[in-house]
């Protein structure tokens, strides 16, 4: 078991190197030379010397890759061009709050997506499966942005319920626990948690009706099981996978809430990711994606070490 | 493919009742899936719409007018409204399916022969060439797709052509994925080894043999992928980073609406019931594919 650990974590050492290999790149792939995008357009001779060195870019990209991950460790991800505040700073002060937001829209998600799933595989064949399966689909197959925008049309510009944008009261950063900050929380969250709820909702519909099919479900019912004690069988054998799905599907949310963000103007990363595109901030850009993905890769290890934890008979390779 | 079920065929021509064959078998299945044949109906309508758009829109999908902006639904003349500029929705929305279509399905075709040709490589060869092509496919598994799209567009800068770059990036290794591991459990089945044991050289098991084997699966799965795909690419161009104005696409239709949900609210959201519709009819079809073919993924 600690052998597998520690093969698994050692195995995630290439992928972080090949993930941060990808980021740095992609200021490399930009159209133009990588400094003049790195530097803001009226940057003096004498600055860009200064950066030249500063950042390596007269060395080989092997070298130039190396010091750059090195800086990355260190905590110095580069400035922003627009704002010229070091990126790390930028990238951890909103990353809190994409991390709330994905929390509350995942919990929502994985709860009724999970309920969905279970009496749909429960009910086989039934149209409660075929109603909840319905639902599951239009899930998975809406451009959520969208639904934001249908939400933000019913209740904030008809019903006037629930503000439209924002993450408090006249567009304040700082986060309280208070009904003021709450609501602004809603439509957000619950736009978000439409993606896992689809994706939750089928995943454990087929795995509860693949449990229902196990012959020792009728040697339970055979032997005079009440259906709660069933229940809890199924749960038993579906919770590994299950959570894995939901541990990927969590990962997705922080990773892919840029539109949601957009939509709602919500402070968090993917808004500042945003506002990096429209602004081609590219140092901005790369270190907000390397953040975001490298947090992708440790939750993929830590769903992997949970799910082996939970069932030692999965040692994937 | 072609090869494998005549080869299927060719065998069942012994038993005295010639058998069907497999891939009749499988639009006898789907044409008896009411919701599959349902959905392939919406999207022959709407793919027939955007081919002959010229043809049946009602006006000039780039014309606007100043004093015609943001019109109601059941305008006299523009049934579906008008736009922020002016311009008739109803034609908007028809021509805008031509691009939308369009990014949703090329770069799905264009990651499944990549990933396909990657996958099947990588299986068949098997050892160090696997192991080089699979741990870099991991490495671009490890982002979450919407952020590698963002990424790679965010970098190459806004454009239809970098959009579909983009997006095959993003889907080239699920795909390549899939192939990969049919293509490793048919290498191991005893029907291969009695081809080699015969004489069959690498192409001609790799034509015959494996192909046959994998497409089927990967291309029902890569039907599954082209929803995202509208949704991805509707989703770039709603960024600012897809098809740039005066285009018509439905997610920057969707993205230039956006400023008027306070006055037109039901104009503003009919670009993405398009998407909406489009995405859940693909994925639906793609079901009724699957269980059509019996794949299981």
């Amino acid at each position: 078991m600690l052998e597998y650990l520690l093969k698994r974590i050692l195995y995630a050492v290439p992928i972080a190197l090949g993930v941060s290999l990808v980021c740095f790149l992609l200021v490399h792939i930009a159209p133009g030379d990588p400094l003049v995008s790195v530097l803001p357009a009226d940057a003096s001779q004498e600055m860009q010397e200064q950066l030249r060195a500063a950042y390596g870019f007269d060395k080989p990209l092997p070298v130039q890759f190396g010091l750059w991950i090195w800086r990355a460790l260190g905590g110095d991800l580069g400035f922003s061009i627009a704002t010229g505040r070091p990126v790390a700073a930028e990238v951890w002060r909103a990353i809190g709050n994409t991390f709330m937001l994905a929390v509350f829209a995942a919990a929502f998600g994985f709860l009724v997506g999970a309920f969905l799933g279970f009496v749909a595989g429960y009910y086989r064949g039934t149209w409660v499966d075929r109603a909840s399966s319905a639902l599951a689909v239009a899930g998975i197959s809406l451009p959520h942005y969208w639904l934001g925008m249908v939400l933000v049309i019913i209740f904030s510009v008809q019903l006037n319920w629930l503000p439209a944008t924002g993450a408090g009261p006249g567009g304040s950063a700082d986060w309280e626990w208070d009904w003021q900050h709450m609501r602004h929380l809603i439509l957000p969250a619950l736009t978000m948690s439409v993606i896992p709820l689809g994706i939750v909702a089928r995943s454990v519909r087929a795995l509860v009706s693949d449990i229902l099919s196990q012959e020792f479900v009728d040697a339970l019912r055979a032997k005079g099981l009440s259906e709660r004690g069933i229940f809890l069988h199924i749960l038993k054998n579906a919770a590994p996978t299950g959570l894995a799905v939901m541990g990927l599907q969590l990962g997705y949310l922080l990773g892919g809430s840029i539109l949601i963000e957009t939509v709602f103007a919500w402070p968090g990363s993917g808004f500042l990711l945003g506002n990096a595109i429209l602004q081609r901030d590219l140092p901005l850009l790369q270190g907000n994606i390397l953040v975001l993905a490298m947090f992708f890769v440790t939750l993929n290890l830590l769903v992997d070490l949970v799910q082996t934890w939970l069932d030692p008979r999965i040692k994937r390779g | 493919m072609s090869a494998a079920s005549a080869a299927v065929s060719s065998e069942a021509g012994q038993v005295p009742v010639a058998s069907r064959g497999y891939w009749s078998n499988v639009l006898r299945r789907l044409a008896r899936d009411k919701v599959a044949m349902a959905c392939l109906a919406v999207l022959v309508l709407i793919l027939l719409a955007a081919i002959f758009a010229p043809l049946i829109a009602p006006g000039d999908p780039y014309r606007g007018s100043i004093i015609r902006r943001l019109r109601p639904i059941g305008t006299e003349g523009y049934p579906l409204g008008t736009d922020e500029l002016g311009r008739d929705m109803l034609t908007r929305l028809i021509y805008g399916g031509r691009l939308s279509l369009f990014m949703g399905i090329v770069p799905v075709l264009n990651a499944f022969l990549i990933g396909t040709f990657l996958g099947v490589v990588a299986g068949y060869v098997g050892g160090k060439t696997n192991m080089a092509i699979m741990r870099t496919i991991d490495v671009f598994y490890a982002f979450p797709s919407v952020l590698l799209a963002i990424a790679i567009s965010g970098a190459l800068g806004a454009g239809i052509f970098n959009s579909i770059v983009s997006l095959t990036v993003v889907f080239i290794p699920p795909i390549a994925r899939v192939a990969e591991s049919v293509t490793t459990q048919v290498r191991n089945l005893d029907f291969v080894d009695a081809a080699r044991a015969s004489g069959a050289g690498a192409l001609t098991i790799i034509r015959v043999h494996i192909l046959g084997n994998v497409l089927g699966p990967v291309f029902v799965y890569a039907t599954g992928l082209v929803s995202v795909s509208m949704i991805l690419a509707s989703g770039l161009s709603f960024l600012g980073l897809g098809t740039k104005p005066p285009e018509a696409e439905w997610g920057l239709m969707l993205n230039t609406l956006r400023t008027a949900i306070y006055v037109q609210p039901a104009v503003a959201a009919l670009p993405g019931a398009m998407i909406f519709v489009t995405s859940i009819c693909f994925n639906l079809f793609s079901d009724g594919l699957r269980s059509a073919m019996d794949v299981k993924l």
